[in-house]
């Protein structure tokens, strides 16, 4: 088939279907919607599974297919055609978004039955996965620029899904603005590159760039991935910008799993890998981009252990995973990146249905207090979970383990890593284990908390199935990025098939602690045996001496209150930086704009008419007061030309 | 002593003297008076004027450059009286009085 004919389709499938139930947004046949819906998603799924084909199908050096439709913008030197390119990164991220993506369209099938107004959320739905498509296919910074603005209000709609709750309403602006600041910085990354470089071509910048030699700590390159690091953080929710995201989850449940867990929130990542050639040229912004990395995981981490909110320790899940993954881009880890972006996406994605089946059992609660013994009424969703809470502390051989222990190890060999990296990155995951533990604890195991008056059950098979899969997907998900030290051992040597297959497309940094097999070893057992650990102590903790964990809280008092309420980032932004601004604003609105510039432009509007009635009374239709006029002007010019 | 020869040689510049006095004249009766027909007669007075200036020039100069002038500005003259009168006697027929402040109602 024919490329251009695939990756139209690609794109066009999810179009259609937005196109298709946008404008029939009122009906409420759920199953109609959904089920067309679903049918674009796994359209779009087939391409790229045949775009996937096509490429395994090249020699490993030239796996691009590539297409370009128009020449999109023509301004003087600007030249942006509106080309796709399907490569080894974008391949992977297509079969994520329209893989996992059919899943969650599935699922939201069930999990919306009881919605007023499903087809407009199915519409978003594809209308999200449509730009989700433009953002990975584009092959220059302005498309997906174009995308990465599109997902992003997608990402507000489906926030705001509920917004008769203003509650909710208020979280989908807050992601909208938050977003916004981070776009603003990405834009001006763009700018910069274009204006150094003269183009906005990934291509092109990969082969110009290393001409251009990096004159000082601060040139163009650094302040241009500087800029877009910005907007990663908001797009991504890293430090500072990372408040966006737990508030995100006043959205449809499916909605966080596709949107803020496996597929948007992973542009940031995205855009480096796919920038890494020229990223490597900045070491600073991958040292900013590693401790920031760093720093998000650790944060958003302790954050998590003290949640009561299911959906919010997801995300705070979600927003430490993220920060692993640039934590591994700042090291230069790229493949490992993309890795765990791949093996995040399953079992993030799995996690976050699983409890959106929880959710759907217990009618809506979404305190884990009130939860507990669910495992006995929803054994599927428990299974499942089980197989995400596995894969996501790291146990071997579930997918988080090789994905997560590649970073670590990164963390720590690569010449941009040190000890220190490493040591946030193994304290975070004991802490993952920690909450993760806690929250299977809380909400299946245990005695149940809620009353007798509700009677949670099994969901239906349309939820269940996109479970099983991602269940699936998240123990065998890690298996084709095995390390190599791994892979000696084992009898039929299996290879890093990821790291293979990324190689030709990503920037290399020099290796680091090459060779030192025991460290590797001795590092990977000590990780485990962390959140092997904590996970233990969770489990005794919250599992056979559930009286202690409230006793604990006590003795921690002050620290305990601080994890709590979330540092208190929210209310510093609001006291320091918001209401300041809101109160600049007003004060630049009283007495800028309306004290000086209004005032200036009545003052000159009055001057005018005040003249003008002057003038006006010249002409008052007496003939001969104008004849009187000529005669004196010709007067008065007589009189200058004889003078 | 007066120079009588002078005095009553007449030249050139005792016609241009004579035009500007009968143009003041009758610019004077354009501005001044408010009845329409004096006003023409003003107008003429200053045409005449003007043609009076044209034949001392021509003269002057000794070619009809000036005459032709004349003969135009007469034709001009008499088909602005025309208009003139006509306007005149349309107002008049409206307000039974030749004003020209009645002149004013042509305002758009």
């Amino acid at each position: 088939m024919n490329h251009a004919l695939l990756i139209l389709t690609l794109l066009l499938a999810p179009l259609t279907g937005f196109f298709f139930n946008g404008l029939r947004f009122r009906a409420s046949n759920g199953v109609l919607a959904g089920s067309v819906a679903t049918g674009a998603a796994a359209i779009s799924f087939i391409c790229s599974l045949l775009l996937y084909k096509e490429l395994l199908s090249l020699p490993p050096e030239s796996r691009i297919v590539a297409s370009k439709f128009f020449e999109w913008i023509s301004v003087g030197s600007l030249k942006v055609p509106f080309g796709f390119v399907v490569d080894q990164i974008s391949s992977i991220m297509i079969l994520i978004i329209t893989g996992v993506g059919s899943l969650i369209h599935l699922f939201s099938v069930g999990y919306m039955s009881r919605d007023a107004r499903p087809t407009k959320y199915f519409a978003y739905l594809n209308l999200f996965l449509f730009n989700m498509l433009i953002l990975v296919l584009g092959d220059n910074l302005l498309i997906t620029f174009v995308g990465w603005e599109g997902v992003g209000l997608c990402s507000y709609l489906l926030i705001g899904f509920w917004f008769t709750d203003e509650a909710k309403a208020a979280a989908g602006m807050k992601a909208f603005v938050t977003n916004r600041i981070g776009d603003a910085g990405f834009l001006i990354g763009i700018f910069i590159l274009f204006f150094t470089f003269g183009s906005v071509n990934y291509a092109d910048l990969a082969h110009l760039i290393p001409k251009v030699t990096e004159m000082s700590w601060l040139g163009p390159v650094t302040l241009a991935t500087l800029c877009l690091f910005i907007g990663a953080a908001g797009k991504s929710a890293q430090i500072p910008l990372y408040v966006w995201l737990p508030d995100a989850m006043a959205g449809p449940t499916p909605v966080s799993a596709l949107i803020h867990a496996a597929t948007m929130v992973t542009a940031g990542v995205y855009l480096f890998v796919r920038m890494s050639e020229v990223l490597v040229l900045a070491p600073l912004t991958m040292h900013v981009i590693a401790w920031v990395g760093a720093l998000t995981a650790l944060v958003a981490a302790s954050i998590g252990i003290t949640q009561w909110d299911i959906k919010k320790v997801l995300a705070y899940s979600t927003v430490s995973q993220l920060g692993y993954m640039f934590l591994a881009i700042g090291v230069g880890a790229f493949s490992a990146a993309q890795f765990h972006l791949m093996t995040h996406a399953f079992f993030k994605a799995l996690m976050f249905l699983g409890s959106g089946s929880v959710i759907h059992a217990m009618h809506e609660e979404q305190d884990i207090r009130k939860m507990g013994g669910l495992r006995k009424y929803l054994p599927i969703t428990h299974l499942t979970f089980v197989l995400g809470w596995l894969a996501i502390i790291g146990v071997p051989p579930f997918a988080g383990f090789f994905s997560k222990d590649e970073i670590l190890w990164q963390a720590y060999s690569s010449p941009l890593g040190n000890k220190g990296l490493w040591a946030i990155g193994a304290v975070t995951a004991a802490m993952t284990a920690f909450y993760m533990t806690r929250l299977m604890a809380l909400t299946f195991w245990g005695k149940s908390r809620f009353g007798h008056d509700v009677h949670p059950h099994e969901s239906p098979p349309s939820m269940t199935i996109p479970l099983i899969v991602l269940g699936i997907l998240s123990v065998v998900g890690g298996w084709v990025g095995i390390p190599h030290v791994i892979s000696e051992v084992l009898p039929w040597h299996p290879g890093n098939h990821f790291e293979t297959w990324l190689e030709p497309v990503i920037a290399h940094l020099p290796e680091g602690h090459h060779g030192e097999q025991v460290l590797e070893w001795a590092l990977m057992g000590i990780s485990v045996a962390l959140a092997g650990l904590s996970a233990f102590f969770a489990y005794d903790n919250y599992v056979l001496h559930p009286q202690r964990p409230p006793a604990m809280a006590k003795a921690f008092g002050p620290i305990y209150t601080l994890v709590y309420n979330k540092y208190f980032v929210d209310e510093f932004y609001f006291a320091r930086i918001i209401n300041p601004l809101i109160r600049g604003s007003k004060a630049l609105w009283i007495y800028i704009d309306v004290n000086l510039i209004d005032k200036a432009t009545y003052v000159a509007g009055d001057l005018v008419s005040g003249l003008a009635s002057f003038v006006k009374t010249i002409q008052n239709g007496k003939t001969q007061s104008y004849a009187m006029y000529m005669a004196v002007g010709v007067v008065v010019i007589i009189t200058i030309v004889l003078l | 002593m007066l120079n009588t020869e002078n005095l009553l040689h007449i030249g050139l510049a005792h016609y241009i003297f004579l035009s500007g006095i009968l143009f003041s004249f009758g610019m004077i009766a354009v501005l001044m008076r408010k009845n329409v027909l004096v006003m023409l007669m003003g107008v003429e007075l200053m045409l005449n004027a003007v043609n009076l200036s044209f034949i001392a020039f021509s003269k002057e100069s000794g070619n009809l450059n000036g005459h032709i002038m004349v003969f135009f500005v007469m034709t001009i003259a008499a088909a602005e009286a025309g208009v003139g009168l006509a306007l005149a006697v349309a107002i008049y027929k409206k307000f039974h009085e030749v004003n020209i402040r009645f002149f004013e109602h042509l305002r758009g």
